[in-house]
């Protein structure tokens, strides 16, 4: 079936090459067919319908919807959360990213493991974890509450919250990284006399920066589209502790609809964005990392 | 400048890296540190360097004590053996690294720099690469640039950690005569460490040998290849046979052979071993009356001018290497399966520690 074939060409023939395995057109293509209906069926058509249920009432009820005082600040809340954890966790990735590549201690493994723990735990028992420890009945809940400070139910606890389920993210996508592109290039600068900061700035930094910024890109969806844990600490206070996923479930709840997809419709967008963001930094770094051989004289 | 380290020792673990090691660099030589891998002659660089901490022991640069000195402040020059270029700058920018990172009131102007960047870069013949990356360089081309980026900060010493232990057969040949020729116009004392004695014996000015975390010995390339000091010098540096026999009022016996060991006046019956080359080994047909060692001719390897001769002895079945003038092979006319007769020309004898 797959034989090579030559085809007569002017006078020149090209041969047709054989194909490794000798899988039908017919595999090929129902292959394909089925992997596109499964993703029509579970992706696509309830994007789809996010957005068709959010604009069933029209435009205007759309943007009053996503206007209304309750609406934005769930926006606001989630935009601010997200601006306080993940920076700290870029800052906690690298550090430990950077500790586990280049240093040998002991405890390496269990710091691996631990980095690792939000990815296996429930988001609600990392919630719970802030209930147990902050909460009116907790370990160190009544001492917070004497001296007047508000951790469970307000935004220190939803950030605390966001903050260990993204962990992750930054510096599982460092380590692997860092530990393949070994540490001569940074004693190479500073024997050339630079200072740590130096090295940092200006070889560690530029070597990583795209694994970097994908890390933090997956962490930012992430922390404003979390869930589980956020709804186990933030109280559920409308207008003050609901982030974007609360505040649509909400309004489900309360049979509001179209407000409900409007809301949803936002965060289906911010995952879109962080999806095209993604592609061009892999682009980005893929295109980088593999540069031509020069060709030239040898001396 | 000269460098010298006092009883340096170092461990990993449980393993000894370095084992009060001390050595002196005298100022503008190129030395080589030379021995097997896990021999220690990196972790000294490294120390040298300020990248390890030594357990004990200190380094002295030009008589000054620079133990607690941090790497970045002893001025020396690096070259790796993966050469370690900054992967996202042009070759151009890292050789200018070492002048940028400088202290402000240090730095050298932009005009300054590029100047320098590309005066060395002429000095190498390579700049026609300035603005290409890394990864665009051949091996050899890339580990000329370290080297070029590790001279830019004009460093007092040179330390290249088996600068071409990852390129190809030819392009190393090439590198190691060109880094000799670099050294003779620049005369900045350099140390160099490497596996492959023959690169050790034909760029440096002195070899120091090292196994096993110890200096074994330290001479030029002609002292260590002579006068091996120690039984492991004598088989590192090229093929060796050993004649295993006993030592007595200073001679030294094996079969029916005889040989002066002075050295040993003192030693009674002790077992002890003579150490020949191939090419110091005589082979002849057995005439009557004449000394020697009965060895079979196992095989013969005739390659430009000299012959190679694979011989197994007739009373253990050892094997001996020897190696004559192919004018002489011819001359004599040997044949594969006859029995010869075998003199060690020139030994050298140890006693044999275990």
């Amino acid at each position: 079936m797959s034989a090579s074939i030559a085809l007569p060409l002017g006078g020149y023939s090209i041969p047709v090459r054989r194909r490794a395995s000798g899988e039908s057109v017919l595999v090929k293509w129902s292959l394909i067919a089925a992997a596109l209906a499964f993703l029509t069926l579970f992706l696509f058509v309830p994007l789809a319908a996010v957005f068709c249920e959010a604009l069933r009432k029209g435009f205007d009820a759309y943007i009053a919807a996503l206007a209304e005082p309750d609406a934005l600040a769930s926006i606001q809340l989630t935009f601010l959360v997200a601006a306080v954890a993940v920076p700290a966790n870029l800052v906690f990735g690298v550090a430990a990213a950077w500790a586990i590549a280049r240093f040998e201690f002991r405890g390496k493994s269990l710091l691996l493991t631990l980095v690792d723990l939000p990815f296996s735990v429930s988001p609600i028992i990392s919630g719970l974890i802030y209930v147990l420890m902050f909460g009116a009945q907790g370990w160190i809940g009544p001492w917070l509450q004497s001296h007047g400070l508000k951790i469970l139910f307000a935004l220190p606890g939803i950030v605390l919250a966001t903050m260990f389920v993204t962990v992750p993210f930054v510096a599982r996508e460092l380590i692997p990284l860092m530990q393949e592109q070994g540490s001569e290039e940074e004693e190479a600068a500073i024997v050339l006399g630079a200072s740590g900061w130096q090295t940092f700035c200006r070889v560690t930094l530029p070597n990583i920066k795209w694994g970097l910024l994908y890390g933090v890109i997956l962490c930012n969806a992430r922390a404003m589209g979390e869930f589980g844990a956020v709804s186990v600490v933030s109280g559920h206070i409308r207008g003050q502790t609901n982030t974007m996923p609360l505040h649509v479930e909400i309004l489900y709840n309360e049979y509001q609809f179209a407000a409900s997809f409007a809301v949803a419709s936002l965060l289906a967008l911010l995952a879109l964005v962080t999806l095209a963001l993604k592609s061009y930094v892999e682009w980005r770094a893929r295109h980088e990392t593999s540069e031509p051989i020069a060709e030239g004289p040898q001396q | 400048m000269s460098i010298e380290v006092r009883n340096v020792s170092k461990r990993f673990g449980h393993f000894t890296a370095l084992d009060n090691v001390s050595l002196d660099f005298p100022t503008g030589e190129l030395v080589a540190l030379l021995g097997p891998s896990g021999c220690g002659k990196t972790t000294l660089l490294r120390i040298i360097a300020g990248l390890e901490t030594a357990e004990s022991g200190s380094v002295l640069f030009h008589g000054e004590d620079a133990t607690e000195r941090e790497a970045r402040e002893r001025r020396v020059g690096f070259v790796f053996q993966h050469y370690a270029l900054f992967r996202h700058m042009t070759v151009f920018e890292n050789i200018a690294f070492g002048l940028r990172v400088k202290p402000r009131r240090e730095r050298p102007g932009e005009e300054a720099i590029r100047d320098k960047v590309m005066s060395l870069l002429q000095l190498v013949q390579l700049d026609w690469l300035a603005d290409r990356y890394p990864s665009q360089l051949s091996g050899g081309q890339r580990q000329r640039i370290a080297l070029v980026r590790a001279l830019a900060v004009e460093p007092k010493v040179l330390l290249l950690d088996e600068p071409f232990g990852a390129l190809d057969a030819k392009v190393r040949k090439e590198l190691r005569r060109w880094l000799r020729r670099l050294h003779d116009e620049i005369h900045v004392t350099s140390i160099f460490v490497t596996h492959d004695q023959e690169e050790a014996l034909e760029v440096a000015d002195r070899v120091v040998l090292m196994n096993r975390g110890r200096v074994e010995q330290i001479g030029t390339s002609e002292e260590v290849y002579e006068h091996p000091a120690t039984p492991f010098v004598y088989g590192f540096l090229g093929s060796v046979n050993l004649f295993h026999g006993r030592a007595h009022d200073g001679v030294m016996r094996f079969g029916n052979i005889a040989l002066q060991a002075p050295e040993y006046n003192n030693a009674e019956n002790a077992p002890a071993v003579a150490y020949t080359r191939p090419h110091e080994i005589e082979v002849g047909r057995s005439a009557p009356g004449e000394l020697g060692i009965s060895a079979r001719l196992k095989r013969a390897l005739v390659v430009g001018p000299s012959a190679r001769l694979e011989l197994e002895r007739e009373d253990d079945a050892g094997i001996i290497e020897a190696e004559i003038p192919s004018d002489l092979y011819r001359s004599l006319a040997l044949r594969e399966g006859e029995t010869l007769l075998v003199r060690p020309r020139k030994t050298k004898v140890f006693l044999d520690a275990a």
